[in-house]
């Protein structure tokens, strides 16, 4: 049976279920247990945003707590997931990957390549990403394309509680090293989740919403965003289809080119900053394989080429937001030679 | 103050998953003097569209509900009485239905939920709707599940206890199936009628389902006041075996929604919803066993029909009703046998206003 649970506890749940399932699945961070290491309810405080929380005393001696050393510990989550467990390691902000940023694309992604099949690296990295919490330039950065560009790395971006779960749990029991990237934003948001175990195939898109005058990919947080807009945009007749890839490596191309094939417009919505994104990696892909259907030139909704300002009023300027989107959409709708 | 000349039309609840639906179409105008039964308004659901035949007779009033607006389960759609109640009583209705959609109390209604019963080692999920009557058992086909009932369990409970199921390895039940055979899928059907303390039951079976409650009948006929077989499984050779395999196999939207539409003679039943739904359930763990499984019962190697179903009627000392949808692409109806509706495969949604009035 379905029920509404938040994004936060769907994660929790993921890896309850399958640290009960598979005794080598084990979870590694920072602030897992108060940064000391000690037992009691209050001082487990599951990590910077609670995530975590809970499974320290579930699962004695299968949750560290690690030092504030990213360097170190994702190393070690990487070298155990070769030596057969299956870590989930916690690196709090996306933004912080640059400190272990060897381990992950020179050391993991590299092993099963380099080794021709004989090590496998079942290596989880959960980490939070995107703008909107008051965090500032070193906690709010979009870097998921940084990943994606990696060959040997999965990154998976969530963007309801539905796929958190699923996708988690494919995330684990996959054998390659996975970046599970969670938005910071959406934690708090509930939606229906099977109390059951379940897996989401990666690469495997949802389509969101229907329609025939245009396309929008849309990533994460911004998946909301467009329905939003796609909502507003229903009411004026323009009717928009929501492709959210879930997976950006990989990701369904195919889908995402058979919607461009029924509609001829694009609109990517991704929140990092423009240049050698997401957002201009799926319009090259759609502008090279689907560019007899295009009708419209494809509109790109991003940040702009900027950090991710502290002050509320630059930040929220920062964020796309369906008033944009729907911007966008009308320019494509009404694009004229 | 409650008149009780004045009857309310509401939002019908088709299925569990059902909180809202949207007014298509309404059949029928203000001043139109209606008798039950007839069909009344359009709704669409998120997972598939449906008409409403209208559960009270008489004049109506007036239409709250305007084409276009969704509206909670519950909400009233019209106002029927007859002309000797003014229209001040009938306003003061329609204002008190209106409050009662503004104010958000109808959503908060989850209405009954499902329950769970062991039997014999599986956990079935099941939900009973209506009470007293000879209660009626509705089973569901190859990867279906109790909310395929959506359109029939809920009219049908108005004068009587219905209850839906889920066969081990579906929808909510425990996904373990066993040997996945029809005598063991038929034992869980039987134990399920004891843990829920039903003696005796009308027993409706769609596709694979139908086979089931058959293969009940024949163990335990002491349990069956009648069998109402829907497209059932075991009639003939042919099947769609490219369907059944397909449908077991597919793990993407991509695969499984172009074989979704041969259940249907109406492709476009065929929604965003119900694909997603299914492929919710295919993810499910277990559930790729339990359908492997289950294929074995329902396919020899050579693709034809494994079950014999007219062998197990045989000695079957109740009355049997035998329906297919005229054109039924997964199970092509037999010459000769059994009644025919304007439907696919999936009859009892496609043509689900007909199954109700068999069934009564």
């Amino acid at each position: 049976m379905a029920r509404s649970i938040t994004y936060r506890e769907a994660i929790n749940e993921a890896l309850a279920q399958e640290m009960e399932r598979d005794p080598s699945v084990i979870v590694m961070g920072e602030d897992n247990a108060g940064g000391q290491g000690s037992p009691g309810d209050e001082d487990a405080w599951g990590g910077v945003l609670g995530v975590t929380k809970g499974l320290y005393h579930k699962f004695p001696g299968r949750v560290l707590d690690t030092p504030i050393s990213e360097s170190a510990f994702i190393g070690a989550a990487v070298g155990a997931a070769t030596g057969g467990l299956r870590p989930v390691a916690e690196l709090m902000f996306i933004d912080f990957m640059g400190v272990c940023f060897d381990q992950i694309f020179n050391q993991a992604a590299k092993f099963r390549y380099m080794f021709g099949g004989k090590a496998v690296t079942p290596v989880v990295v959960r980490t939070m990403w995107g703008a909107g919490l008051r965090a500032a330039a070193q906690h709010s950065q979009s870097l998921l394309s940084v990943f994606t560009h990696i060959p040997g790395l999965k990154v998976v971006a969530p963007s309801n509680a539905y796929d958190a779960k699923g996708l988690l749990i494919q995330s684990i029991r996959d054998d390659d090293p996975v970046i599970f990237a969670e938005h910071k934003m959406l934690y708090d948001v509930a939606g229906d989740v099977p109390e059951e175990s379940y897996a989401i195939p990666f690469g495997e898109a949802n389509i969101v919403r229907e329609g025939g005058d245009v396309t929008i990919v849309a990533i994460g947080r911004m998946v909301a965003m467009a329905q939003d807009a796609a909502t507003e945009l229903a009411s004026s007749g323009v009717e928009c289809e929501i492709v959210d890839p879930r997976t950006v490596s990989p990701l369904d191309t195919d889908t995402i080119l058979e919607s461009v094939e029924n509609t001829g417009r694009l609109v990517v919505v991704d929140e990092a900053n423009p240049r050698c994104s997401l957002a201009t990696d799926i319009a090259a892909t759609v502008a090279q394989d689907a560019f007899g259907s295009l009708r419209a030139p494809i509109q790109m909704v991003t940040g702009p080429h900027t950090p991710v300002p502290f002050a509320d009023s630059l930040e929220d300027l920062f964020i796309p937001d369906a008033a944009k989107i729907a911007g966008a959409v009308k320019t494509a709708v009404d694009w004229k030679k | 103050m409650t008149d009780e000349r004045i009857q309310r039309m509401t939002m019908p609840k088709w299925g569990l998953s059902m909180k809202t639906g949207k007014i298509v179409e309404w059949f029928v105008a203000e001043g139109d003097t209606i008798t039950k039964g007839d069909d009344v308004v359009d709704i669409e659901t998120d997972k598939i569209a449906g008409t409403l035949e209208s559960p009270v007779g008489g004049l109506i009033r007036r239409i709250i509900a305007e084409p276009g607006t969704e509206l909670p389960v519950g909400a009233v759609l019209a106002v029927v009485a007859p002309t000797e109640v003014d229209d001040a009583e009938i306003d003061a209705v329609v204002e008190e239905a209106k409050a009662a959609v503004a104010s958000g109390a109808l959503e908060q209604d989850e209405g009954p939920q499902p329950q769970l019963v062991e039997v014999g080692g599986h956990t079935i999920s099941y939900l009973t709707l209506g009470e007293g009557g000879e209660p009626v058992v509705l089973v569901h086909g190859f990867g279906g599940d109790k909310n395929s009932w959506l359109f029939v369990q809920q009219p049908l409970s108005e004068d009587r206890a219905v209850t839906v199921l889920d066969l081990p390895g579906h929808g909510a039940s425990a996904k373990d199936v066993g040997d996945g055979s029809l005598e063991t899928l038929a034992g869980v059907v039987t134990g399920f009628l004891d843990a829920v303390g039903i003696e005796r039951a009308h027993l409706v079976g769609h596709s694979l389902g139908g086979a089931v409650v058959a293969a009940v009948a024949k163990a335990a006929p002491g349990k069956v006041a009648s069998l109402t077989l829907l497209a059932p499984a075991g009639y003939g050779e042919r099947a769609d075996a490219e369907y059944l395999r397909g449908f077991a196999a597919a793990t993407s939207r991509r695969e499984l929604k172009p074989l979704l539409g041969r259940l249907f003679a109406d492709e476009s039943l065929v929604t965003r919803q119900l694909v997603d739904d299914l492929l919710r359930y295919k993810r499910l763990d277990g559930v790729d066993k339990a359908l492997a499984t289950v294929l074995g019962t329902l396919l020899t190697d050579a693709d034809t029909q494994a079950i014999d179903t007219p062998a197990l009627l045989e000695g079957v000392d109740v009355p049997v009703t035998v329906v297919w949808g005229e054109s039924d692409r997964i199970l092509p109806p037999p010459d000769g046998v059994g009644e025919r509706v304007a439907a696919g495969h999936m009859l009892h949604m496609e043509a689900a206003n007909d199954i109700v009035r068999h069934l009564r």
